[in-house]
């Protein structure tokens, strides 16, 4: 049984193609990152998986279910979770809140989801934070803190928006380090982001897209040469 | 079928004056993403500066509106900057703080004119008042003809000025994209004061042309927020060609309604089509074109 | 901290259970039973406008639908209007289900306006369909009961009940699943939260607890017509003043603004004559613009500005 397929999905808005035609496989345990160019359709694919717009065409199975038209939330339920690229927090509610609204979706009892949370928040990094509200914390915590809220509903499979973008050298280093540890826990990863040597260290494949549609599938030493990639990213003079 | 096209026309002549009053109204909506409850208030407003000025003065309403639109213009401008603006700073639970803010500025506009001219209904009688024009075989009120072509010059003129002034197409920007409009250096605070002003006096003139066809009181704001609202939601927020499509919709809606519908069920029939509208149609007419 | 709240709400409830040995007069004792019954329509309304986010312009809807099926227990069954009190919140709480189905597809504010509309359209329903409602003549019954003692307590009885029944809400599951819908909807899909059964999950309560505010003033002012209650602006739009006056998503928010706005539009009535009104809109404006979340949501900002300043002082000697 495949773990994770997307096959021929295409997303029209009117009539452009944000994603077209694109198919990928993602193995239980790996870490998958998507890679492209600004506006290439990397956050549509991520909003076509977690059902926030219909696909216009194709088909997505998780764990050899067809999940392309079951409702939104039921996505997170059957074990995938996502960050948002523009981090979306619960502003008004404290750390342990946030990751306790997402521990509720395994438990109804407050003190199993308070419990929960706290060991989350702690594999996080978070603990000097906990009782923070989410609305006066710095940009890298906020990226953290989406990170604990969807690990709290323990997906099998977690997509992660831009986790790096916005953070410096050392940040990026801590974030990878956690997105590693997470990977260790037995959660498969699928991660976009445009920096590329965030990628290349993290990722054991890459889907490299440029307009929506796949240029290149490979291990990162493969796409890094590949002359596509390199044309999308630096234009023809460099291929 | 005399009475079938009196109707129709009755209600053209009132929509085309209902859609200046809207139009004002979704500018407001387009810029600041807010809904204003206060804006049939303004309406009311408008109507009594004319009427004063007529009472007072005696100025014809038509003349009159150049004196109402300006205090309406200033009015809503103060109200944008030192009230609505001010909640830009304020961290609110409810998101809907503003609606809410405009109720309070709907209920002080409302009550300051009942302290002052009392709940008595007021109406403006000149010459012309009961004059008619002869349309073939309809006869059709003097008041309601010049009303329907001054807003017409209005819709126009506001026409020419969205599209052919920096300040009108600094308005159309700031409306499509806040952000971007900010970018390309667009004083964002000062464009939606003006807009704010400019919605208030649309809304007096609108008021002002509907003097003489109304009974005035310091309540028949509500009645105005509402025809607005539906007219708003009809044409699709911010649309001005769809207000006044909007607009027309609703008078000849209204007219027929009045003339072939029980007077108690043609407010429940508007108000289940305004729902469905927003159910349905959240763009508006504009969404039907784009299928 | 939990006992302590334990603690003021026991000395809450024996304050205001002993208030009626001490305060005899009538008119007194009537401006309290206003009280709760607004602090009971105001807390119904924060579980699904303050906590959920869900701002109502239609809570009208439900009050009056409580109002008259109590007042169809004389008017067409000829039993005692007191039926309506259990018959009252049920009919609410139904037909609040379809109401839900069809608003909760909007957001913000459309969702406001949605609500708006479907009060008045239960309004002019109920001025029109004369043979049931007798129409604008409203409804008149003779109560059974005029001890204002009595109402007293019985209103009381609603408003713990309602602040109770909320409470449990807030404090569990449901109402993590509706603060999170309000700060984020599409963060709280993607933690897998059902939004619009939350959000119903928060009405039925609402409307419930609305319809037996609704039912309790037939009982009690034994008089209804449908303008005055299914009114826009003196109940709809009133009830979320209310909420915002006293306080937005807090526990006992609704009851201090009910006191307020019932006392002080008292005060404004005999003092300022004509311009009450006026005076209670400029008030209205003030506080949205300076205390949007209400006395007791801004408390703990109060606090903390109060504590800063003392820590500082302490700092620098």
């Amino acid at each position: 049984m495949i773990f994770f397929e997307v096959k021929n999905i295409t997303k029209k808005f009117g009539g452009l193609a944000a994603v077209s035609n694109l198919s990928f496989k993602v193995e239980e345990g790996e870490i998958f990152g998507i890679i492209g160019p600004n506006g290439s359709g990397k956050t549509t694919v991520f909003n076509l998986i977690s059902r926030f717009f219909p696909l216009t065409s194709g088909e997505i199975y998780f764990k050899g279910k067809r999940i392309d038209t079951v409702p939104a939330h039921k996505i997170c339920e059957m074990g995938i979770g996502r960050t948002f690229q523009v981090v979306k927090p619960l502003r008004r509610m404290s750390v342990i809140e946030n990751v306790m609204a997402g521990a509720f979706l395994r438990t109804s009892s407050m003190g199993k989801a308070r419990h929960k949370a706290e060991e989350i928040i702690e594999f996080c990094g978070l603990e000097r934070y906990t009782h923070r509200e989410a609305k006066g914390l710095p940009i890298p915590l906020r990226k953290r803190l989406e990170i604990a809220r969807a690990l709290a509903t323990e997906p099998a499979l977690l997509m992660l928006d831009e986790t790096c973008a916005g953070l410096n050298p050392k940040e990026s280093e801590q974030a990878i380090d956690l997105i590693r540890r997470i990977r260790d826990r037995g959660i498969t990863i699928i991660i976009v982001e445009h920096i590329m040597k965030v990628m290349m260290g993290i990722s054991d494949r890459i889907l490299a897209i440029n307009f929506g549609s796949e240029i290149a599938t490979g291990k990162p030493e493969e796409i890094a040469n590949h002359p596509e990639v390199i044309k999308a990213y630096l234009g023809d003079a460099y291929a | 079928m005399l009475l079938f096209g009196q109707t129709v026309i009755c209600g053209i002549l009132l929509g085309g004056m209902y859609a200046l009053i809207a139009i004002g109204m979704t500018l407001i909506m387009g810029v600041m993403k807010i809904i204003n409850l206060a804006h049939g208030a303004l309406v009311m407003v408008g109507m009594y500066v004319t009427y004063v000025c007529f009472k007072e003065f005696g100025i014809d309403p038509y003349l009159g509106m150049f004196i109402a639109m300006p205090v309406l213009f200033f009015l809503g401008c103060l109200i944008q900057k030192y009230m609505i603006n001010r909640l830009v700073e304020v961290d609110s639970i409810l998101p809907e703080n503003q609606v809410l803010l405009t109720v309070g500025i709907m209920l002080v506009l409302t009550e300051t004119m009942r302290l002052i001219f009392k709940s008595d209904y007021r109406s403006v009688t000149t010459s012309y008042s009961s004059s008619t024009v002869m349309l073939g075989d309809m006869s059709i009120n003097l008041p309601m003809v010049i009303g329907f072509i001054i807003a017409m010059a209005f819709t126009f003129l506001l026409h020419l000025f969205l599209t052919r002034t920096d300040t009108g197409r600094a308005i159309r920007a700031t409306a499509q994209d806040r952000d971007a409009a900010i970018y390309m250096g667009v004083n964002s605070p000062r464009i939606t004061m003006i807009t704010f002003g400019i919605g208030s006096a649309l809304a007096a003139a609108g008021g002002s042309l509907l003097l003489p066809l109304f009974y005035l009181w310091p309540d028949i704001g509500h009645l105005f927020t509402a025809k607005s609202f539906i007219i708003t939601i009809l044409g699709g927020m911010g649309s001005t060609m769809g207000a006044a499509i909007g607009g027309l919709v609703l008078g000849i809606a209204e007219s027929l309604g009045a003339t072939y519908i029980s007077m108690g069920y043609k407010d429940v029939v508007g108000l289940v089509i305004f729902l469905l509208v927003l159910l349905f149609l959240p763009g508006g007419f504009r969404s039907l074109t784009r299928r | 901290m939990k006992t302590k709240n334990i603690i003021y709400t026991a000395i809450f409830v024996v304050i205001t259970a002993a208030l009626p040995l001490f305060i005899k007069a009538p008119y007194q004792l009537h401006m309290l039973i206003l009280v709760m019954m607004w602090a009971v329509i105001g807390t119904a309304w924060n579980l699904l406008g303050g906590y959920a986010g869900q701002v109502s312009f239609g809570h009208a809807a439900f009050f009056g639908l409580g109002a008259y099926t109590a007042g169809f227990m004389i008017f067409h069954f000829g039993i005692s209007p007191w039926w309506g009190m259990l018959l009252g919140p049920i009919v609410a709480t139904i037909i609040s289900i379809p109401i839900g189905l069809i608003c909760f597809r909007l957001r913000g504010p459309y969702f406001a306006l949605a609500m708006l509309a479907l009060g008045e359209i239960f309004r002019l329903l109920f001025i029109n369909m004369v043979s049931i409602t007798n129409g604008a003549k409203g409804i008149l019954i003779m109560p059974a009961i005029t001890s204002k003692v009595f109402y007293y307590y019985v209103g009381l009885a609603m408003l713990l009940l309602t602040v109770l029944i909320t409470y449990l809400i807030v404090h569990s599951k449901i109402g993590y699943y509706l603060v999170s819908i309000r700060e984020d909807q599409d963060a709280a899909t993607s933690l897998g939260i059902p939004t619009t059964l939350y959000k119903l999950l928060a009405l039925l309560p609402s409307a419930f607890f609305t319809g037996l505010a609704g039912a309790f003033y037939t009982n009690y002012v034994a008089f209804i017509d449908p303008h005055i209650v299914f009114n826009l602006s003196n109940i709809s739009v009133m009830v979320i003043l209310v909420v915002m006056l006293g306080g937005v998503a807090t526990t006992w928010g609704p009851t201090v603004g009910a006191l307020i706005y019932i006392f002080l539009g008292e005060i404004f009535r005999t003092t300022l004559g004509s311009a009450n009104v006026l005076v209670f809109g400029v008030l209205v404006c003030l506080i949205i613009m300076f205390l949007p979340n209400g006395i007791v949501g801004e408390l703990d900002l109060i606090k903390r500005i109060c504590t800063r300043k003392k820590e500082s002082l302490s700092g620098g000697v």
